[in-house]
């Protein structure tokens, strides 16, 4: 069995010296009672939900490092890692001991793979590229028809005047066409490899972006899309710039339709439950769901993550929530709740989940269709999944995971590959 | 009468430079300049070899091989095709869809015209240039 993790309490009292504050000023920022942060603190009672997320806002830290510690993403990070089950047992060991080292080890997992995409990005390019291909065969073609003509012009020393004249303008005029093709094919290359220069998914760029803001983005909120130019600045990259366009756009359409203010409003009347503030707002239900993860990250509000995937199941934004692990790695869960809402447009899903760890969540799904209806195009679809830590019973639970790779539940049929944690079981983060 | 090509290439140059080497190797030829008819083309011209470009204007030289092939006429009819896409992937499909010889662009003269020699006289087909 894997070690316990430290002690949540024990990580809010170490943060709240760090930080100098005094109990009793925390315990009232955060809503409680300082003689109950004090049994917290000293790991005599359990907490979780508001009370963990109110304290997390609080001490201006991750929800996350507080119940799991700093070095539970590490930890995840390393196990997934691992194609093989080669001393996976021993991660937290190594993390432990060797702290500098196992860091530099994830780091350099996580640069591999993003060496492997940008490859993989540059190889689809070059293989699928319409105008590289055009110019590659016009280059071709003159290159022939140049070899071609020249060598019949030195193999017949005899030709005929009029036919040597033709064949001298025809060689002319190719090689001006090799010229201005070659040219173009360069200035293609440099094009290519400008935009190639990030090195970065752009879906990570913008995610990364988003997540820098908490996904909440007080810009938008504040002037609506005329900050949107600005915010894109901050992408380098034309391809990520173009995509978190599109993003951006959508936050502040769902923004001039839910304002902030009113939204939370509406939900601490209606407990934040997702087909109520549809209800009460009129908005579609993947736009309520959107809302509800930018919501600030302050007291009193609960902590929604989302993620939103494409038909094909490809996740395309993901805004991590304490305790429901993201993969870092590979493909997400195949039963999470967002992927059972493709298979039903609009059929909206609620549904406990029980992470592997131990979690409980509420989570709601639903697939929309993108663009308006049209006899002449195809059905474009996106699902939207939120989810906030919930309490109560887990009888009707759907046992899920983040990802196969560091997934304990080896008998579970939707397994679609090893796990790496070979057979061990996570012990649920002591709380 | 004596032997004759149909090229069905759209690079005019290109149908100059290989119209003159064939001429003076004695064959009469033919052309076709873009891929719609083309096969058309080859039912009227009826030519020991065909000379077949693969980007075409139209259709591409692909589909025209594909078509020939299926057709009952002159299942075995010579075809030599000549492409600037030389990828493994074209020659593996021309030679998928019955191509007697694959040559890319750009081509040296002589293997040209011993190719097609070669396939009007019935000999195996050349290995791929």
């Amino acid at each position: 069995m894997v070690k316990p993790r430290s002690l949540t309490g024990s990580r809010i009292r170490e943060r709240r010296l760090a930080l100098g504050l005094k109990q009793a000023d925390v315990a009232r920022d955060a809503g409680i009672s300082a003689s109950y942060l004090n049994l917290i603190e000293h790991n005599r009672r359990r907490i979780g939900g508001k009370v963990l997320n109110d304290l997390a806002a609080t001490l201006d830290v991750s929800p996350q490092v507080l119940s799991e510690g700093a070095d539970a993403v590490l930890l995840d990070d390393l196990r997934a890692m691992t194609d093989g089950p080669a001393e996976v047992a021993r991660v937290e060991d190594l993390v432990g001991r060797f702290p500098g080292w196992a860091e530099q080890l994830a780091e350099q997992a996580r640069r591999i793979e993003a060496l492997e995409q940008r490859l993989q990005r540059q190889n689809d390019r070059l293989t699928h590229d319409p105008v590289l291909s055009d110019r590659m065969h016009d280059v071709l073609a003159a290159v022939a028809a140049i070899r071609s003509t020249s060598s019949i012009l030195v193999d017949n020393p005899d030709i005929d005047a009029d036919w040597r004249a033709r064949f001298h303008s025809n060689i002319d005029t190719e090689s001006r066409r090799l010229a201005e093709s070659s040219g173009a094919m360069a200035h293609h290359f440099d094009r290519l490899m400008s935009d190639g220069t990030s090195g970065s998914d752009p879906l990570e760029a913008v995610g990364r972006m988003l997540a820098a803001r908490g996904f909440h983005i007080a810009e938008i909120e504040e002037r609506g899309a005329e900050a949107i130019d600005a915010l894109l600045d901050t992408l380098g990259d034309s391809g990520a710039r173009d995509l978190g366009r599109g993003v951006l756009e959508r936050y502040a359409q769902d923004a001039a339709l839910l304002p902030m203010p009113g939204f939370i409003e509406a939900g601490e009347g209606c407990g934040f439950d997702p087909a109520r503030l549809a209800a009460l707002t009129g908005a579609g239900l993947a736009r309520v769901l959107r809302r509800l993860a930018a919501m600030p990250r302050q007291v009193g509000l609960p902590e929604f993550g989302l993620v939103s995937c494409d038909a094909a199941g490809a996740v395309l934004l993901a805004k991590p929530c304490t305790g429901f692990a993201l993969p870092r790695f590979g493909a997400a869960c195949p039963l999470w709740p967002v992927f059972g809402a493709l298979r039903q447009p609009d059929m909206p899903i609620k549904q406990r989940v029980q992470t592997s760890d131990g979690g409980v969540f509420e989570v709601y799904a639903v697939a929309e269709r993108v663009g308006p209806a049209s006899f002449d195009a195809p059905l474009i679809v996106q699902a939207t999944m939120a989810m906030v830590a919930a309490e109560g019973s887990t009888e009707d639970a759907l046992e899920i995971g983040a990802t196969c790779r560091v997934c304990p539940r080896q008998a579970c049929a939707a397994r679609r590959e090893p796990s790496s944690l070979s057979g061990e079981v996570l012990t649920a983060p002591e709380l | 009468m004596g032997r004759s090509v149909l090229l069905i290439e759209d690079e005019p140059n290109i149908i100059e430079a290989i119209s003159f080497l064939l001429e003076r190797d004695g064959w009469t030829v033919r052309l076709h300049t873009e891929g719609e008819g083309a096969v058309e083309a080859v039912a009227a011209a009826s030519p020991d070899v065909v000379v077949l470009d693969v980007m075409l204007p139209g259709r591409s030289g692909f589909d025209i091989l594909k078509e020939l092939r299926q057709g009952a006429a002159r299942p075995d009819l010579p075809v030599l095709m000549l492409t600037a896409r030389g990828q493994t992937k074209d020659r593996e499909l021309a030679h998928s869809y019955g191509v007697s010889c694959f040559m890319t662009k750009p081509f040296s003269n002589a293997q040209m015209l011993q190719t097609v020699r070669d396939l009007a006289e019935g000999r195996a087909p050349p290995a791929d240039p």
